[in-house]
């Protein structure tokens, strides 16, 4: 699925090994040319082999996006090797990589489409492993809307919308279905709730204030770069499903070292550090 | 094969025949002091009522769930007024889409009103009628195509709506969830059977009405401008 016009450096021909060293039965005049020219190859090689370094292609679920963005700086600078972000819906990727995306990787929000993928072979067995947990929370940018108990803020009767993630399409909005259905206030609440198509655009029903209330991810919350003002109350985890984020290496990163050096380092203790300090948990 | 829900149906085509009253009387307005004026504003009115032609729907969405919020100017006086929200509302939807199709609807009616010209409604004011009486009586039957076009081109625009009412909307099952949401959310789930039946349905009906605009234009080819 690479894209035909960029020569794949892991083509066995161009592999630094398949380099003999100079036949010692030539004769001298040759030999001294024939020296020359592997110096001056030898020279060229090791001026390549930085641009040598990799580059994947990694499709990122959106509300992962900002630490990707991080975790890829900090991985581009400690290895040399580029990756390159695609960001979008979990369920657009998945289609996208039905009809042949170019992905190495892919991490998505939850754990259902990365099994859905590997179940088609569209990924490279036993590559499958959670990255991040995310963490729900109850948000109003008015300070007044939320106190400590998340609940009352949910019953207040000047409550005109509460905005979740459609169930259907977004981990989150299932995980806030959860919450409300184990608070009791599903049923009561139907006429109240509006529903954002994912977790950003529910976001953005809150922020403007079309909402007063609703759930969103944690992370957006604590992003270090912008982080929300308002109430918040983060949801108890017993109240819903842990909203697991698995990683697959796709097709067509196997082999590439980017995409799999990426994987390997989202589960070191530094990029989980990171992951962390975005409000997720991790495994 | 499962049948989709038919609630967007119902939904997009009420959204649609609303706008489209809506926009015959105000476009009929607007396109008529277009047609007439000289003032210089004219070149202003018009890219305004041609901006959504060419900005993303997403454009007006967001600009609409911003003045339509409570925390929006309009969205306060309408809660002030109504009790409820503009956002996450048929009526908020209805708003969106008056903008969002109005150069579909101020248009064909401009066009037409030019090609006619102010000669009629001269004659009809020597003959002592009103202009209103003019307007109706004499200018209303000769810009008929006009009004044809100008009816299927809106109504057809605000089926296909899409991002105004995805920002604005809040995809309410009865209240805001059109057929394009609705198509959305089956791609999304990756159920593709489903949204392979609405979308069928859609680009069938799309075409149908098309067709219909270019069938009427070759049959009454003299009041081309």
């Amino acid at each position: 699925m690479s894209d035909p016009k960029v020569p794949d450096p892991e083509k066995p021909g161009l592999k630094v090994p398949d380099l003999k060293p100079p036949d010692r039965k030539m004769e001298p005049v040759m030999q001294t040319r024939f020296s020359a020219l592997a110096a001056a190859a030898l020279v060229a090689l090791a001026a390549a082999l930085p641009a040598r370094a990799e580059t994947a292609l990694v499709a990122v679920a959106a509300n992962f996006a900002g630490v990707a963005e991080e975790l890829s700086e900090v991985y581009g600078g400690e290895s040399g090797n580029t990756v390159t972000l695609t960001i979008g819906s979990t369920g657009k990727l998945f289609a996208q990589i039905g009809e042949g995306a170019p992905f190495n990787a892919m991490l998505s929000a939850d754990a259902a489409t990365p099994e859905k993928l590997e179940a088609a072979g569209e990924t490279v067995p036993g590559q499958r492993f959670t990255y991040a947990v995310g963490r729900l929370a109850l948000w109003s940018p008015d300070e007044t809307r939320i106190g400590a108990d998340g609940k009352a803020a949910l019953t207040d009767a000047g409550l005109r919308h509460v905005a979740i993630a459609n169930p259907d399409l977004a981990p989150y909005g299932a995980a806030a279905k959860q919450a409300l259905q184990g608070l009791g206030l599903w049923d009561g609440l139907q006429d109240k709730i509006v529903m954002g198509q994912n977790i950003g655009q529910t976001h953005s029903m809150v922020a403007s204030g079309a909402a007063e209330l609703g759930f969103v991810a944690l992370s957006a919350l604590l992003d270090p770069e912008n982080p929300a003002g308002g109430a918040r109350w983060e949801v108890p985890q017993d109240l819903y499903a842990p909203i697991r984020q698995d990683a697959v290496l796709l097709k067509a990163g196997e082999g590439n070292a980017a995409a799999e050096g990426f994987l390997a380092f989202l589960r070191s203790p530094q990029a989980q550090d990171v992951i962390r300090s975005y409000g997720y948990a991790v495994e | 094969m499962d049948l989709p829900d038919a609630g967007p149906l119902w939904l997009s085509l009420r959204l649609a025949f609303i706008t489209t009253a809506i926009l015959l009387v105000a476009g009929t307005a607007l396109a008529w002091w277009l047609a007439g004026t000289r003032s210089r504003l004219k070149p202003l009115v018009e890219a305004v009522t041609a901006l959504p032609l060419v900005l993303p729907p997403t454009v007006l969405g967001f600009y609409l769930l911003v003045v339509l919020s409570p925390n929006g100017p309009v969205g306060r006086l309408w809660l002030d007024a109504t009790g409820t929200t503009l956002t996450f509302s048929f009526a908020g939807i209805v708003i969106g889409s008056v903008f969002y199709s109005l150069p579909f609807a101020v248009q064909p009616l401009q066009a037409t009103f030019e090609t006619i010209g102010r000669g009629p409604m001269e004659a009809a004011a020597m003959l002592r009628a009103t202009p209103f009486d003019a307007f109706v009586s004499v200018m209303s039957p000769m810009a008929l195509r006009g009004y044809l076009t100008a009816a299927v081109l809106t109504f057809a625009h605000t089926i296909g709506e899409f991002g105004v009412v995805l920002m604005v909307g809040g995809s309410i099952p009865g209240r805001t969830k059109v057929i394009s949401i609705a198509i959305y959310e089956h791609v999304e789930t990756i159920d593709y059977a489903a949204a392979h039946v609405l979308s069928a349905g859609l680009l069938v009906f799309s075409f149908l009405v098309l067709v219909f605009v270019y069938a009427m234009n070759r049959r009454f080819p003299g009041h081309r401008g």
